[in-house]
């Protein structure tokens, strides 16, 4: 059974479509794995053993009329984010608490539309708010890796560790996630998996709960590069109930993908060595250009100037617009509600009890910088340097194809180690921000082992809607870090 | 001159004169099939929550969809008050906490909207026209509606109405009176109506003002003003501006000051009171909307709707007066209400213009107003009615018999000349039967022949027993003629100058 959940989506749709293996087997074997191992690492929040069993079937009978989708069969878990028709979505909050929506994410329709098998829900920081998956209603996730000789518990990053634990510990194929600041690609980089955050508007925001709006892109954690491509195929596409989704066409991310980046240019920004960054992490960084430039890229110093502006100018963006999307959850229609004497005592009596405090630290930075007499000086201020974050983006691609640099500043860190200071735990997106600021898509891609013997990540990023050339430089990068290792199995209750 | 109207409404006090500074901003409710962002329909009267979509209750991860029509039609309502249309316009939440507002902000237009400045004329009658200025237009979300009175300890939420798309049309503090506001409002209704963009119905809510309301000495600056919200009918407008104006002259007159607030108008005890003051105020924390793009509009879109836009009243009005010989005031009533224009205008076709303008704001008006009924609800149509002048033009029936016949189409609906003929109401015009009746009024009245001679004006009485004699059948105008010539009296203009 251990060899069914070590699989890539590649590997798995091949073993299907041969019918060696049947998806019903491929699901329960994972939905064992989940049972195994959710006590130790408490990745999913919810699983739909009976839906998954009942979708298995269905892609059975799919695969042996010798149809299906591109994930036919394939099982993969949800983050909790994403709306999911007749299952349970609470953003990991307790405002949501037993909120079961109508209606489906278009998301994971898609998906669902592809083929693939429902395993369950996955944890997250609350309302994506977090860097360590600590801020979940449902208690902290835990990174299937583990500090060389020891058992201490590290984070699985954030906000989608749930996402990243499920798939780095074998619980799922593949994971759907989120990316505001950083919420995909860091937690792939603190498990050792792949992360793609494509661009913003590729895919449809319809149906995922809101954390920043002008921010917030949907992407797939997976363990293979060809994975998140065969992921983002069936995840992207123009949505009308989302204007902010872009009509263009879906082009088969698969395809050359193997091309190599022989003649391809590749820019390192000098910005990005960062202040705090861990010697193994530039090494690594330094590994990376090496690998580039063995597999015939050439490699370009860009300057990204407004780089350094880009964290605290997010965390006046993204707050401002979380508190306002936050604003519905008042009591008043669905999830929890604490009466009051009136209505007022009931919303905050409502808002006290159902946020955590991450959320409610954001929601009062987010009301303050959009109050009147600190707009301007604000949010209005954070929206011009967005603007040059774009534009150094912008001029850099008219010089280079992708741009390499280090996914985050640090490996894995322990639980509790940084959630009791914020800005610390801010600095972990320090690397990864800038890309959400510019809109642009961005891979990380597990690139070896710090000193501790947990993973590390590289992070590629394109420009707009250039994920074709994005996933060809990843997978080049990942055919050139050759295969990594997989945590060992230390939380599994069954043998 | 605009200004002789605009110096002539001074309140005197103790101290002086006062000038009143009126500026209003108007909820114009679009006329569109679906909500500004969702496609839930907007019909008035649904069952509570049977119009509302998972966008309209603020589902998580729902997005708002602009919804074009709404857009055509603030821009129809722009070009119609002669306003700049802006070809890129951008939504703003304006955030506040409330039951009845479900996503805790409301998706409005801030700095900016749709539509700039623009300009209402109004007639004041014998005060002469006078321009109020439009400061801008822009689209905005309707709330839902709580509802207190269901429950002795809960409130309910009625979401039907929330997401249904509002026109907030903001004019300049360029008004001077409680009659010129209400003349405004009413011009405004007249407008929005003409473009089919708002149906103008102030009982179920789709109008309603917020009054802005300060005094000065004339050639000060502006003084502090009062926001009196929501009011909800034409004759509450006019009310509730005297009732603030004379509150704050008589607080200035006693040493004090203005505080800007917010006050609402209570109809009952005809005051205003206040709601809340300016500290008290909310902070809306306006931003962008991240989930919607800003709103763009092509130059041929708006070409395209001004080419469409019907004939507006002010038009209207000057044709009529141009065309069809009507009085300025004939003119201004019949085109105050679109569906009266109308109904004149197929009444008028082919007739005597200012016949036609007579019957309707005579008999007619005199007769809806009677059953409480609007024009276009009349019992009696264009068509019915011109078949009536018609008969009184071919001299088949006179004006008064007329007015009997039009009486009895009310309550039956029968055709003029069914009636007529039915009831054999046709009038007299045969010579000489007339001759014979009045020769036997002469012969029988000696001493009237007498007295008539030397005052002609007692002819009336000579005209009353022919009517009487003829019961009421013979044509009046014949009547007069053949009398006047029997007892050699002249044309009676004559007489009387």
């Amino acid at each position: 059974m251990s060899d069914l959940t070590d699989l890539t989506i590649a590997e798995a749709s091949k073993a299907l479509s041969s019918k060696e293996i049947s998806s019903l087997e491929l699901t329960q074997a994972h939905l064992e794995a989940i049972g195994s191992a959710n006590t130790a690492l408490n990745a999913f929040v919810l699983t739909a053993d009976e839906q998954a069993i009942e979708m298995a079937k269905a892609s059975d009978a799919r695969l042996t009329k010798g149809e299906g989708g591109v994930l036919e069969g394939i099982p993969i878990g949800v983050k909790d984010l994403f709306c999911t028709r007749g299952v349970r979505t609470t953003a990991c909050s307790n405002i949501l608490d037993g909120f079961t929506p109508t209606y489906e994410s278009r998301v994971t329709a898609n998906l669902w539309d592809a083929g693939a098998v429902m395993l369950g829900k996955l944890s997250c920081d609350e309302f994506a708010m977090g860097s360590s998956t600590e801020t979940s209603c449902f208690g902290p996730c835990i990174n299937p890796w583990r500090r060389s000789g020891t058992a201490d518990k590290l984070v699985p990053g954030g906000s989608s560790g749930g996402s990243s634990t499920a798939v780095a510990a074998r619980l799922c194929l593949a994971a759907t996630a989120t990316d505001t600041g950083g919420s995909i690609r860091q937690p792939a980089a603190l498990t050792g998996t792949v992360g793609l955050k494509p661009t913003y508007g590729r895919c449809s925001r319809w149906g995922i709960v809101a954390f920043a709006s002008s921010l917030d892109q949907a992407g797939p954690i997976t363990r293979s590069v060809t994975d998140a491509a065969i992921m983002l195929s069936a995840m992207a596409g123009y949505d009308r109930r989302d204007t902010t989704s872009v009509d263009l066409p879906v082009p088969d991310y698969c395809a050359g993908l193997d091309e190599g980046i022989k003649g391809l240019k590749v820019g390192i920004p000098a910005e990005y060595r960062v202040e705090g960054m861990g010697a193994e992490v530039d090494a690594l960084w330094q590994q990376g250009i090496e690998w580039a430039k063995q597999a015939g890229a050439e490699i370009r110093e860009v300057s990204l100037p407004h780089t350094k502006y880009a964290l605290p100018a997010y965390y006046i963006v993204a707050p401002a617009e979380a508190s306002s999307n936050l604003a519905r959850y008042d009591g008043v229609r669905y999830g929890l509600r604490v009466p009051g004497s009136d209505v007022i005592e009931m919303y905050q009596n409502t808002r006290a009890a159902g946020f955590g405090s991450e959320v409610k630290r954001r929601v009062l930075i987010g009301t303050y910088v959009l109050s009147a007499g600190y707009y301007d000086a604000y949010y209005l201020k954070a929206q011009k340097v967005r603007a040059l974050i774009k534009r150094d983006f912008d001029r850099a691609f008219e010089d280079v194809d992708v741009l390499l640099t280090p996914t985050t500043p640090s490996p894995a860190f322990a639980l509790g180690e940084k959630s009791g200071d914020p800005v610390e735990m801010y600095l972990n997106d320090i690397l990864t921000v800038t890309v959400n600021m510019a809109g642009l898509p961005a891979v990380s891609i597990p690139a070896g082992l710090s000193g501790e013997g947990t993973p590390l990540g590289l992070q590629l990023i394109a420009n707009a809607f250039d994920e074709t050339t994005l996933l060809r430089a990843a997978r080049a990068l990942e055919e050139a870090a050759g295969p990594q290792p997989a945590p060992e199995n230390w939380w599994s209750t069954t043998p | 001159m605009p200004n002789d109207a605009r110096t002539s409404h001074l309140i005197e006090g103790d101290t002086g004169s006062w000038e009143i500074v009126i500026g209003l901003e108007v909820h114009a409710q679009v006329v569109s099939k679906s909500k500004l962002f969702s496609g839930a329909s907007t019909e008035f009267g649904g069952s509570p929550n049977a119009q509302v979509s998972l966008v309209d209750a603020a589902m998580p991860g729902m997005l708002p969809v602009i919804n074009r029509e709404c857009v055509e039609q603030a821009v129809r309502t722009g070009l119609g008050l002669n306003a700049q249309i802006n070809l890129v316009s951008v939504f703003d939440r304006k955030n506040y906490f409330y039951p009845d507002l479900p996503q805790g902000y409301q998706i409005s237009q801030f700095t900016k909207p749709i539509v700039g400045e623009g300009e209402i004329v109004l007639d004041m009658g014998e005060e002469g026209e006078v321009s109020v200025g439009i400061e801008r237009l822009h689209l905005e979300q309707d709330a839902g509606k709580s509802l207190h009175d269901q429950h002795p300890d809960h409130s309910y939420v009625d979401l039907n109405r929330s997401g249904i798309a509002l026109m907030e049309i903001v004019s300049k503090p360029d008004l001077r009176s409680a009659e010129q506001a209400k003349v405004y409002v009413a011009k405004l209704r007249t407008i929005l109506r003409y473009l089919g963009t708002c149906d103008g119905n102030m009982e179920e809510g789709s109008l309603r003002a917020d009054v802005n309301v300060s005094v000065r000495k004339p050639g000060d600056e502006l003084g502090t003003r009062c926001e009196i919200k929501n009011v909800n009918s034409i004759r509450f407008i006019g009310e509730a501006v005297d009732y603030e104006a004379a509150r704050q002259v008589e607080i200035l007159e006693d040493g004090g000051e203005i505080i800007q607030e917010t006050r609402l108008f209570d109809p009952d005890a005809g005051e205003t009171r206040s709601m809340r003051s300016k500290e008290e105020a909310h902070d809306y924390r306006y931003f962008p909307d991240p989930d919607l793009l800003p709103l763009e509009l092509s130059q041929d879109d708006v070409e395209r709707i001004k080419a469409e836009l019907p004939e507006l009243p002010d038009a209207r009005k000057a044709r009529f007066m141009r065309e069809l010989a009507l009085e300025h005031d004939v003119a201004e009533r019949l085109v105050a209400d679109r569906d009266v224009a109308e109904y004149f205008e197929a009444l008028a076709r082919g007739r005597d213009a200012n016949l036609a303008a007579n019957w309707i704001t005579g008999e007619l008006f005199g007769a809806l107003n009677k059953l409480d009924l609007t024009i276009d609800r009349s019992p009696v149509d264009a068509n019915q009615l011109g078949a009536l002048l018609d008969l009184m033009d071919d001299g088949a029936v006179s004006g008064r018999t007329a007015k009997d016949v039009f009486e009895t189409m009310l309550a039956t609906g029968q055709p003029a000349g069914e009636i007529v003929a039915a009831q054999g109401l046709e009038q007299v015009s045969d010579t000489g039967a007339i001759e014979q009746v009045v020769d036997e009024v002469i012969a029988a009245n000696p001493d009237q022949v007498e007295q008539v001679k030397s005052k002609p004006k007692t002819l009336g009485w000579f005209v009353g027993q022919v009517m009487q004699k003829t019961g009421g059948k013979a044509n009046p105008q014949t009547v007069n003629d053949i009398l006047r010539r029997k007892l050699e009296i002249g044309d009676d203009q004559d007489q009387d100058s």
